[in-house]
């Protein structure tokens, strides 16, 4: 059974639950996968960290918690000090390089960082941080393709907003092919 | 309805409209719920109101009895939740005519704020209060509306709260339509549920009452016929008075009239404006004919069944 | 019959418990929501309102849950299936009404989007510790129906199937979701409306005057008409005679508080959905319910792994309880255990069944987390290990 367990975070108000509503959307609609997000919720609206879950599975999803992260989205400091520690072995890290200052990871763990915040101001639209992140997810997170996660972009941001966001998935897309090597967009 | 064999042989001129099964009624001698009770059903009477779409809510108390013994569709609900019903009721069929009977302590103590709000929202409900300034059922203990100095079983030394002046109450709150009598003004008090029946929009009828039994005995204000002389005799009538200045004092001068009678959108006016402005053509008005037809497809006779 | 196409979104959807629970509200028929803003309740109504303006549907937020709760009763009168969405708060104002829905037997769903207490408790974190509440939570003696779902899919289903059962019963049916299955996002997929069984409001074929509204004429349930109709009826939270009429009398209230309790009690086998595996030749029984019931898999999971024989009852329905159900295990086991978001709850239920026959072990969380599956494994071991027949706590 190949399973999936992945961790978004960061702080409040960078679209944190979008981002892994996005990645769930695409598994479980888009890719004929299961997937179930959970996520903590605090009072706070905004700054405050902010992170949710998304286990993604070839089967049906009976404990819905992420207990070793296969990859973890971290778009704050805060939030990759506090998840990094449960990543499992071969672990994928994917973290906004501008904003996350690595300490040592453990051998066979991969890390792989993107300036999302700064594309996204040149793109003129800081809003868009979290859909860039979720391009550079389906470039190098190694759980769902293109295809999939692109069209879970295209349905879940509001409309008249598609163009923008799917922009903004590209760059995010094509800046994480370019880091692994793997050419344009699919 | 059956009716009991009259000893008699003579009919009651409101039995159509009086579950005549269930009377006698509870209340005691010289109440006055009784006489708003029928000063209600004289002016439905009078209206053109169809009687099929009339309905009653009433929640608990003596005035909360009135919803047993009108021969409408009629709903004796919990204590204080008379509102809240009806606008439940009410907003499930627009065609109805709400009406809820509610006493003093039922409506402004325990109902107190689902009836500003309802009156905030405009709610289409009519709401008529019999204030007796006491609560009779439960043996006469102190209301929202117990005056300064009046004895309550609650009060034993007299009422020391500031109390409740109603229709400022309902006034301020939003109430389209306000206006006061007392249990003795049986002609003006039905013409005014009557037009009150014919607005659109929250209305308020304050009816002040007497209960011998409880208020009058321990205040010593005498017999039934003792209080109706009181109140022919203090009350005075003042159309158009500022809510402001109609408060009760124990034993004092009784303004009454009709206070407030504007217009106004009511919540469902406003909620179909709204609705039709966001959702155009799309959008069938809620309440309407169309909405009637999408509505009874979720129904079936059980005859079908 | 069938749902209406104009409610259902037909479809796969990825939501979470609160939106699943307002579409299969919709899909169902409801069209009346009233109801006051409370975390994590608040997105069903918030559904709901996106929603309702084009399929005809009201939804009024009220001053409190105390007049949302009328407000329900009073549109179930009108004719309209109603609902409310709360949670535990909430839930707590709303008791005094519905024990006014079960006397007058108005149908209607109430959704509690179970927080952990008590009063304000954690808000946004995850309990399970209104169960017994929503059994005897409004005083006096009657009976409702309550469910709770393990998955958005299931609390759209479960939503169908609730507004079905307080069609049918003539009951209010409270909807026992927690807060993880509220926020928990998952596929639901919505079926063509020619696929989704409801149960219409059902209006007497008899004509004013030969009515009765709490006739049930030697069944169950009265037969029901809504207001407007020209039935002149009379309904009251007062103990009440076929008539609606208040009678003050013992013999009045023993023969409507035995209908009133009778007709879920006698209709437990039509109205009890479980969920049950392995449960030929387990050793130990897991009892659970809502998110508990996924979170013991990994439990289950490294139990069988190891050889040990674990078998499963998941209430959907938790009252009426399954208590034939439970009984009969009891005889044939070692032991049940019942992880519950709570101090001890359901876990009562099943020791009462199981009568002394077996062991009951409770594995409490306390509220704001689930369960580590951990202390379930643990609960597993030790009642396979436990001597004799006995309470564990």
């Amino acid at each position: 059974m190949a399973q999936n367990e992945v961790r978004v975070s960061g702080f409040g108000g960078q679209g944190v639950i979008m981002a892994a509503s996005i990645i769930g959307k695409a598994a479980s609609i888009f890719n004929n996968q299961f997937a179930t997000m959970t996520q903590a919720f605090g009072p706070e609206a905004r700054g405050s960290s902010c992170s949710a879950q998304v286990v993604i599975s070839d089967d049906q999803i009976l404990y819905p918690y992420v207990r070793n992260t296969d990859i973890l989205v971290a778009m704050s400091q805060e939030a990759f000090d506090k998840f990094f520690p449960e990543m499992r072995e071969n672990a994928v890290l994917l973290y906004e390089s501008d904003l996350v200052k690595l300490c040592k990871l453990k051998p066979g763990q991969k890390s792989y960082g993107i300036p999302a915040t700064r594309l996204a101001e040149e793109m003129g639209r800081s809003i868009v941080t979290n859909i860039i992140m979720v391009g550079f997810f389906a470039a190098a997170g190694g759980a769902i393709g293109y295809e999939a996660v692109r069209k879970a972009v295209e349905d879940s941001v509001p409309p008249g907003t598609e163009k923008l966001n799917l922009k903004a998935f590209q760059t995010g897309y094509e800046y994480g092919a370019k880091l692994l090597g793997k050419g344009g967009a699919a | 309805m059956p009716e009991k064999p009259r000893p008699c042989g003579e009919e009651h001129p409101r039995s159509k409209l009086l579950r005549m099964d269930r009377i006698p009624h509870i209340w005691c001698p010289t109440c006055g719920i009784g006489t708003v009770v029928n000063c209600f059903l004289e002016a439905l009477l009078a209206t053109p109101l169809n009687l099929k779409k009339t309905v009653i809510v009433s929640g608990i108390g003596c005035t909360g009895r009135v919803a047993g013994y009108v021969n409408l569709d009629s709903f004796h609900t919990t204590h204080g939740r008379a509102i809240p019903f009806a606008t439940g009721l009410y907003l499930s069929n627009p065609d109805l005519n709400v009406v809820v009977f509610s006493g003093d302590g039922d409506l402004s103590a325990i109902g107190g704020n689902h009836f500003i709000h309802a009156a905030r929202r405009n709610q289409n409900l009519k709401v008529i209060c019999v204030n007796n300034f006491i609560y009779g059922m439960t043996g006469g203990q102190m209301a929202p509306t117990t005056p300064v100095g009046a004895k309550t079983s609650t009060t034993p030394f007299g009422c020391f709260e500031h109390p409740f002046n109603l229709p400022h109450l309902a006034a301020s709150s939003g109430a389209t339509y306000v206006a006061r009598w007392t249990s003795l003004h049986l002609r003006r008090l039905k013409w005014t549920i009557q037009e009150a029946l014919s607005r659109r929009g929250f209305a308020f009828i304050e009816v002040i009452a007497p209960c011998s039994t409880v208020y009058a005995r321990r205040n010593k204000l005498g017999t039934g016929f003792d209080l109706m002389k009181f109140y022919k005799e203090n009350s005075v009538i003042r159309h158009g008075a500022d809510t402001k200045d109609v408060d009760i004092s124990f034993q004092g001068k009784i303004i009454v009239g009709k206070f407030v009678d504007v217009q106004k959108p009511t919540f469902l006016d406003q909620l179909n404006e709204g609705y039709s402005k966001v959702f155009g053509d799309k959008y069938v008005p809620y309440g309407s004919e169309k909405w009637h037809k999408m509505k009874s497809e979720f129904q079936v006779s059980a005859a079908k069944a | 019959m069938k749902a209406n196409p104009a409610g259902v979104l037909t479809g796969a959807h990825f939501f979470d418990g609160d939106y699943a629970c307002a579409e299969g509200a919709i899909a169902a028929g409801c069209r009346f929501l009233a109801g006051y803003p409370i975390t994590p309740s608040t997105e069903v109504a918030e559904r709901i309102t996106q929603r309702f303006p084009l399929v005809g549907g009201m939804f009024i937020q009220m001053e409190d849950e105390i007049a949302s709760m009328a407000a329900v009763i009073g549109a179930a009168w009108g004719g309209l299936k109603s609902m409310t969405v709360t949670s535990g708060p909430g839930f707590s104002l709303m008791m005094e009404n519905i024990g006014l829905a079960a006397m007058m037997e108005a149908p209607c769903v109430v959704v509690n989007v179970q927080r952990a207490g008590p009063s304000t408790g954690l808000p946004t974190m995850v309990g399970q510790a209104d169960i017994m509440q929503a059994r005897w939570g409004s005083h006096g003696d009657y009976a409702i129906i309550a469910l709770a779902p393990n998955s958005p899919q299931e609390a759209f289903n479960h939503a169908i199937t609730c507004f079905n059962l307080s069609e049918k019963y003539r009951v209010p049916v409270l909807f026992m979701m927690d807060e993880v299955i509220g926020h928990m996002t998952e596929k639901v997929v919505i079926p063509p409306a020619d696929r989704i069984e409801v149960v219409p409001r059902t209006l007497t074929a008899k004509k004013p005057g030969q009515y009765r509204p709490y006739d049930a004429a030697g069944g169950w349930v009265p037969e029901m008409i809504q207001a407007g109709d020209g039935y002149n009826i009379h309904t009251t939270g007062l103990t009440h005679d076929e008539r609606g009429y208040p009678q003050m009398t013992a013999e009045c209230q023993e023969k409507l508080i035995k209908r009133l309790t009778g007709k879920i009690r006698e209709n437990a086998s039509d109205i009890i959905m479980v969920d049950e595996s392995n449960l030929d030749k387990a050793d130990v029984v897991l009892v659970s319910y809502g998110i508990t019931s996924r979170v013991a898999q990994a439990a289950v999971q490294q139990a069988r792994k190891e050889g040990l024989r674990i078998g499963q009852v998941r209430l959907i329905t938790i009252w009426p309880f399954p208590e034939k159900k439970i009984a009969e295990l009891a005889g044939k086991i070692k032991g049940f255990v019942v992880p519950e978001i709570n101090a001890g709850q359901i876990s009562y239920e099943v020791e009462r069944c199981a009568a002394g026959k077996c062991l009951t072990r409770h594995v409490p969380a306390y509220g704001g987390a689930v369960h580590d599956p951990g202390v379930i494994y643990d609960a597993f071991k030790e009642v396979l290990h436990a001597g004799k027949t006995q309470t564990v706590r």
